[in-house]
């Protein structure tokens, strides 16, 4: 084909040398700057496969002179983050959990460094947004408390876990199995049910709520409170609300009286840091049921609490 | 036709050098026109970041300001939020209908006249005019030996390029950060590296496509040349040499010996001496061509010279060169220039404007976005109401701090509180305090009777409470457990 190339009248240009259906095509010639620019570019090409990793080898790529990668680099923005953020984590590190609140910046900060402590650690079993599962693990989104919602309180439980066995100060207290252990027979258990349910006004009093306030106040009444108002010092949930982690219905009742749950937690002390668990209890204060009240934190927990 | 043998000893060369192009002076009214242009644009482009204009405390007094760091656009008394960018997305669609219209009314004018590409080069040509001289001076210096004189003329020119590519490559930066300060902060080391290296390739583009590259970006580098061609047809008025009326060409000296044998063009070559991308107009439209009339002006010139009529190249029309060529006339410009289609682009270019005008009017500078809380979507409260979790984004556009009230509808027996209180302050309706000229994030409780429908749309709204009394609102869905469960 290419001895057909020609030199085109009009334009005193040599053609390629190819037809396609009459049409030719005019070889003509690249600027120079063009084409001395299509070398810098080869040029800055082997230049960059020299200096930076490129060329794909059997388990890794060539690794560049420069001795740049992506992971050196993460490692230098990290390091960067955390000197940026030194200032603020110390300051959280130096403030009572309870003096957060009176420092909004410091508070939002915590917030913010607990929620993403929160999205590692805590999702699994309370869920992304903190809503927890019925049957096993609390919503910590509600105003209802088995420990009390106040920062301290919310603090001192993540540090210590619940019912942890390995640990003397965790948050410990054991419903007995009144029907697996045999306290109560199957009537009883029946006859005290419904008494709670009458009090968490979901059923009308009648001859068996009555039996069952008498079964109530000998056998409940110590951790649940007379009125079934709840004990924080114990754990022991309110019975009066809408709020039932295992169930407010006959069925899930009975359950619980025959054989309780009992739920665990981990202690976090010995995985994250004080920061990060201030931080974090922080987070779940702000979910929406944080309380205002402070209540002793520490002290009359532990083995000596349980009933 | 050459033989295949003739071409076998010398291959195509790879590449082309360019050409120099050294356009004489001219002067006449496109020159003129030109200049102006030139003034008005360059004086456009290095004074508009020194204007000031008073916004008050919590904004910036300079007029046009991009202020990428805090994501506000302001022009004057128009400030723009990111979230307002389809303002700027309107002015992109009016520029291109903009060029639309011009291209077709008028062929390449933009590429002529307003292009920066052009007008730096014809800044550059300028100095190229002053230190080296005319067209022939030009010539003969790029093509002598390297004297002193050239050295130092050419040290001189250089540094001029030089100064004037800094100065526009200084320019851009001031449009992104107060004017004065940044001005203080360069020359003390003082402003971000990226003002350093923005400065840097600025100059460097400037230098090398203004004072080198030329008409190589125009004729290799640029798209426009390719595009324009599609939007022109045979009503776009372009430069034109009227072949007709010049052909055969002659001199003054063998028109006097042979009347009537020759047309009009005397073949001075005037039109390309002054041709600022080195073209030969009489060669017919070309991609070379940036209809900058620079060689209407040249030929007027010798034809007023030569005592014969102006216009031998000119303005024309497809349609007006072939009745011209007929014997007919052209019709008036008026005419050629209010057609359908050009009238057609105007009004769609200026219902563009308006309509964005008009919404410009009509914003609230108070601006609400909520968002609901999806994990989880209701909470069960111990008394039995069901709480839903909102994010509330509020934007007080103005530059001074507002109060606002938060007020809900359609959801009876609702009460809110933020995250900054507690339950106990939960109320109907609520007030805000949002910082001047910033976007504020508030989580809102919303807590209702748990007796109702599972899905349950209603509103949001936003009132000010000091001056403008406008707000916005937003329809959201309040969730409940669905029933049975």
């Amino acid at each position: 084909m290419a001895e057909h190339k020609r030199i085109d009248e009009a334009t005193g240009t040599t053609t390629v040398g190819h037809e396609w259906d009459g049409i030719e095509e005019l070889d003509t010639p690249m600027p120079r700057w063009w084409l001395w620019t299509f070398y810098a570019t080869i040029v800055w090409g082997l230049a960059y496969v020299i200096l930076y990793p490129a060329w794909p080898m059997v388990d890794s790529a060539t690794k560049g002179v420069l001795g740049w990668s992506s992971r050196g680099d993460l490692e230098k923005e990290m390091a960067a983050d955390a000197k940026r953020r030194a200032p603020t984590v110390s300051a959280i590190a130096a403030t009572a959990i309870a003096d957060l609140p009176a420092k909004p910046e410091l508070m939002q900060a915590a917030v913010q460094g607990g929620g993403a402590a929160f999205r590692v650690h805590c999702v699994q079993c309370h869920g992304a947004g903190g809503a927890g599962v019925k049957n096993l693990y609390p919503s910590l989104t509600d105003d209802d408390w088995l420990w009390g919602g106040d920062l301290a309180s919310i603090e001192y439980t993540v540090t210590h876990g619940i019912r942890n066995p390995d640990h003397k100060d965790t948050r410990t207290s054991l419903m007995p199995a009144f029907g697996r252990d045999g306290i109560l027979d199957a009537g009883q258990i029946d006859d005290v049910v419904s008494f709670v349910r009458v009090i968490s006004r979901q059923e009308k009093a009648g001859a068996a709520s009555a039996r069952g306030a008498t079964l109530f106040a000998d056998n409940c009444a110590v951790c649940h409170g007379a009125g079934g108002e709840g004990g924080r010092q114990f754990g022991a949930p309110k019975l009066t609300d809408a709020i039932w982690l295992y169930g407010g219905d006959r069925a899930g009742l009975t359950t619980t009286v025959n054989q309780p749950r009992n739920g665990v937690m981990p202690r976090w002390n010995n995985r994250l840091d004080p920061v990060t668990i201030k931080m974090l209890s922080a987070y779940v204060y702000s979910l929406g049921g944080g309380e205002k009240g402070l209540a002793p934190v520490g002290e009359g927990q532990g083995a000596d609490g349980q009933p | 036709m050459a033989s295949p043998e003739d071409l076998s000893g010398q291959p195509a060369p790879l590449y082309e050098a360019r050409k120099g192009v050294y356009p004489k002076a001219v002067n006449g009214p496109f020159r003129r026109f030109k200049w102006a242009i030139m003034a008005v644009t360059l004086a456009i482009y290095y004074a508009t970041p020194w204007i000031r204009w008073d916004r008050g405390p919590h904004a910036p007094d300079q007029a046009v300001l991009v202020d990428l760091a805090n994501r506000r656009f302001y022009m004057f008394q128009i400030e723009i939020w990111p979230h307002e960018f389809y303002y700027v997305a309107g002015l992109l669609i009016m520029a291109g209908i903009g060029l639309f219209l011009v291209t077709s009314a008028v062929g390449r004018a933009w590429c002529g006249y307003a292009c920066p590409q052009t007008v730096w080069t014809d800044l550059f040509q300028h100095v190229d005019r002053l230190v080296d001289g005319d067209r022939n001076a030009q010539a003969r210096l790029a093509n002598g030996p390297w004297t002193f004189e050239k050295l130092s003329k050419r040290t001189v020119k250089y540094l001029i390029y030089l100064v004037i590519a800094f100065w526009t490559g200084g320019a851009w930066i001031m449009y992104f950060a107060d004017a004065p300060t940044l001005t203080l902060d360069f020359w003390t080391g003082q402003a971000a590296p990226i003002a350093y290296g923005t400065v840097a390739v600025l100059t460097a583009t400037t230098f090398i496509l203004g004072g080198f590259m030329r008409e190589q970006v125009c004729i290799y580098m640029c798209p426009w040349p390719r595009i324009q061609t599609a939007m022109m047809d045979e009503k776009s008025l372009l430069v034109t040499y009227k072949d007709w009326r010049g052909e055969p060409r002659g001199s003054v000296k063998k028109a006097q010996a042979h009347p009537g044998a020759f047309g009009d063009c005397i073949d001075c070559n005037q039109c390309v001496a002054v041709c600022p991308t080195g073209i030969d107009i009489r060669e017919g439209p070309q991609i070379g061509c940036i209809t900058c009339a620079l060689c209407i002006d040249a030929c007027d010139g010798v034809m007023a010279q030569v005592g014969r009529p102006r216009g031998l190249i000119d303005y024309c029309t497809l349609d007006d060169a072939a009745s011209e060529k007929a014997g007919g006339v052209a019709q008036p410009v008026r005419k050629t220039l209010m057609r359908p289609r050009t009238l057609l682009y105007l009004g769609v270019w200026s219902a563009i404007g308006a309509a964005m005008l008009f919404s410009l009017g009509q914003r609230t500078r108070l601006d609400l976005a909520v968002q609901h809380e999806r994990s989880p979507l209701y909470v069960q409260l111990s008394d039995g109401q069901i709480r839903n979790n909102y994010t509330l984004k509020l934007r007080n556009m103005e530059t001074r701090p507002r109060r606002v009230a938060v007020t809900v509808s359609g959801l009876p027996g609702a009460v809110l509180w933020t995250n900054v209180g507690t339950r106990e302050n939960a109320a109907q309706r609520i007030e805000l305090a949002l910082p001047a000229d910033s976007v504020t994030s508030v989580k809102l409780f919303i807590a209702a009777p748990g007796a109702g429908p599972a899905r349950q749309d209603f509103t949001i709204a936003t009132r000010g409470l000091d001056g403008d009394p406008r707000g916005d609102s937003d329809t959201i869905q309040f969730d409940r457990p669905e029933t049975g469960q």
